[in-house]
C-alpha cells in the first residue's frame, strides 16, 4: 500500500531533520541570505532601515527559528528540539490541510 | 527565501496579498469542485512533505543556507492548484508558528513559493514531456520542472527585495526596507539556487516522480493523460 509507505517515509524524514542544522553548522553556515534579524542587519549596514524598525517586532512567533533550545545547549538537545518543532509543525500543517479539505468537501 | 517582516514596503506587500488572495480564492474553488475523499491523505502528505523538506537547510558558500521547497513534485503529482493550497498552508504556519517569513510578507512568500513555483514547474514539465511517455524523457521533465520552478521562485524573491531601495527610500536616499539593490539580490539569491539548490529540487522531484510513476501511474496529475496538454482541467 503506497499510502502507508509514504507516511513511513515522512516519519523517517521528520526524524532526519537535524541534518538540516548539523550540516550547515559544520560548514559555518547560518541562516539564509536576506533573512537577517533587525540586529544583524543593523550591524551589517551600520543603521537600521526604518521599515525594519517598525515591522520587525510585529509578531512574536511561539517557536522562533524552529527551536525551543537555547544557543548554549549542545547539538543533541538542539537536534531533539528541532525534531520536536518538525513534528509540531507537521501536525499543525496536516490538521490545517485536513480541515480545509473537509470543509471543501462539504458542498452546498 | 522566506522574506521577513520589514523587508518589503507596503506598496509591495499589499499588492502581493491581492494577487495571492486571488489565487487562493480560485484554488479553493477548484478544491471544492474536484477534491475527492481519497485524495485528502495525499494532499495532507504533500503539505507535511513540503514543511519537512524546508527544514533541511543546505549550506551554500558565503556562510548562508538554502533549502528545497517541494512544490514541484506536489504540482506534478497533484496538480498546480492543489500545490497552491498545500504549500500556502505550510508557509502560513511557518510564519505564524515559527517566525520563518514575515506576517506582512505572507502574500509575497506564498506567491513566490506556493504559486509561481508550482505553475512554472507544471508548465516546464508539460513542455519537456510533450506527448512522450518515454521514461528518460519523463525523468528529464521532472528534473527540469523542479529546477525551473525553484529558480523562478528565487528570482521573484530577489526582484521583490531588490526593488525596495528604488521604490521605498527616505528623501536622502536611505533605503527604508530591504537595503540591497537588484545588482546584489539577484546574484546573492538566484546564483546559488542555480548552482546548487535548484539541482537538489530537480533531483528530488525526479526521484519522487519516478517512484510515483512506478507505483501509482494512474494517480498522477500530468503523467497519465494521453491528451495533449495533459491533466484534468
Amino acid at each position: 500500500m503506497i499510502q502507508k509507505k509514504l507516511w513511513i517515509g515522512l516519519v523517517i524524514m521528520a526524524l532526519m531533520v537535524p541534518l538540516g542544522i548539523v550540516i550547515p553548522e559544520k560548514f559555518g553556515a547560518a541562516g539564509a541570505w536576506g533573512e537577517w534579524s533587525a540586529e544583524t542587519l543593523s550591524q551589517m549596514l551600520g543603521y537600521l532601515p526604518d521599515g525594519l524598525r517598525r515591522y520587525a517586532g510585529l509578531w512574536n512567533a511561539p517557536i522562533g527559528d524552529y527551536s525551543v533550545a537555547s544557543d548554549s545547549d549542545n547539538t543533541f538537545v538542539k537536534s531533539l528540539s528541532y525534531i520536536a518543532s518538525g513534528l509540531i509543525g507537521a501536525v499543525i500543517v496536516g490538521l490545517c490541510v485536513f480541515i480545509i479539505s473537509r470543509t471543501a468537501l462539504r458542498r452546498e | 527565501m522566506h522574506i521577513p517582516d520589514g523587508y518589503l514596503s507596503p506598496q509591495t506587500y499589499i499588492p502581493m496579498f491581492a494577487v495571492t488572495g486571488t489565487f487562493w480564492a480560485v484554488a479553493l474553488r477548484k478544491l471544492k469542485k474536484e477534491l475527492s475523499v481519497k485524495e485528502i491523505p495525499y494532499l495532507t502528505m504533500a503539505s507535511v512533505f513540503s514543511f519537512l523538506i524546508m527544514m533541511f537547510n543546505i549550506p551554500i558558500p558565503g556562510g548562508t543556507t538554502g533549502h528545497a521547497v517541494g512544490a514541484a513534485i506536489v504540482a506534478t503529482v497533484l496538480g498546480p492548484w492543489t500545490a497552491v493550497v498545500a504549500v500556502s498552508v505550510v508557509l502560513i504556519v511557518q510564519a505564524i508558528v515559527f517566525g520563518d517569513g514575515g506576517i506582512t510578507a505572507i502574500g509575497a512568500n506564498c506567491f513566490n513559493m506556493a504559486i509561481l513555483m508550482p505553475f512554472v514547474s507544471s508548465w516546464v514539465f508539460r513542455l519537456v514531456r510533450g506527448k512522450s511517455s518515454d521514461g528518460a524523457r519523463l525523468s528529464a521533465a521532472a528534473f527540469l520542472s523542479g529546477y525551473a520552478g525553484l529558480l523562478a521562485s528565487a528570482l521573484a524573491t530577489a526582484v521583490e527585495m531588490g526593488i525596495q531601495p528604488i521604490i521605498a527610500a527616505a528623501p536622502d536616499g536611505t533605503p527604508l526596507y530591504a537595503p540591497y539593490p537588484l545588482s546584489v539580490t539577484i546574484p546573492a539569491i538566484a546564483l546559488w539556487h542555480m548552482f546548487l539548490l535548484c539541482i537538489v529540487e530537480g533531483m528530488l522531484t525526479m526521484l519522487l516522480f519516478r517512484y510515483f510513476y512506478k507505483h501509482e501511474p494512474k494517480g498522477l496529475y500530468w503523467a497519465n493523460s494521453s491528451v495533449v496538454g495533459g491533466g484534468r482541467t
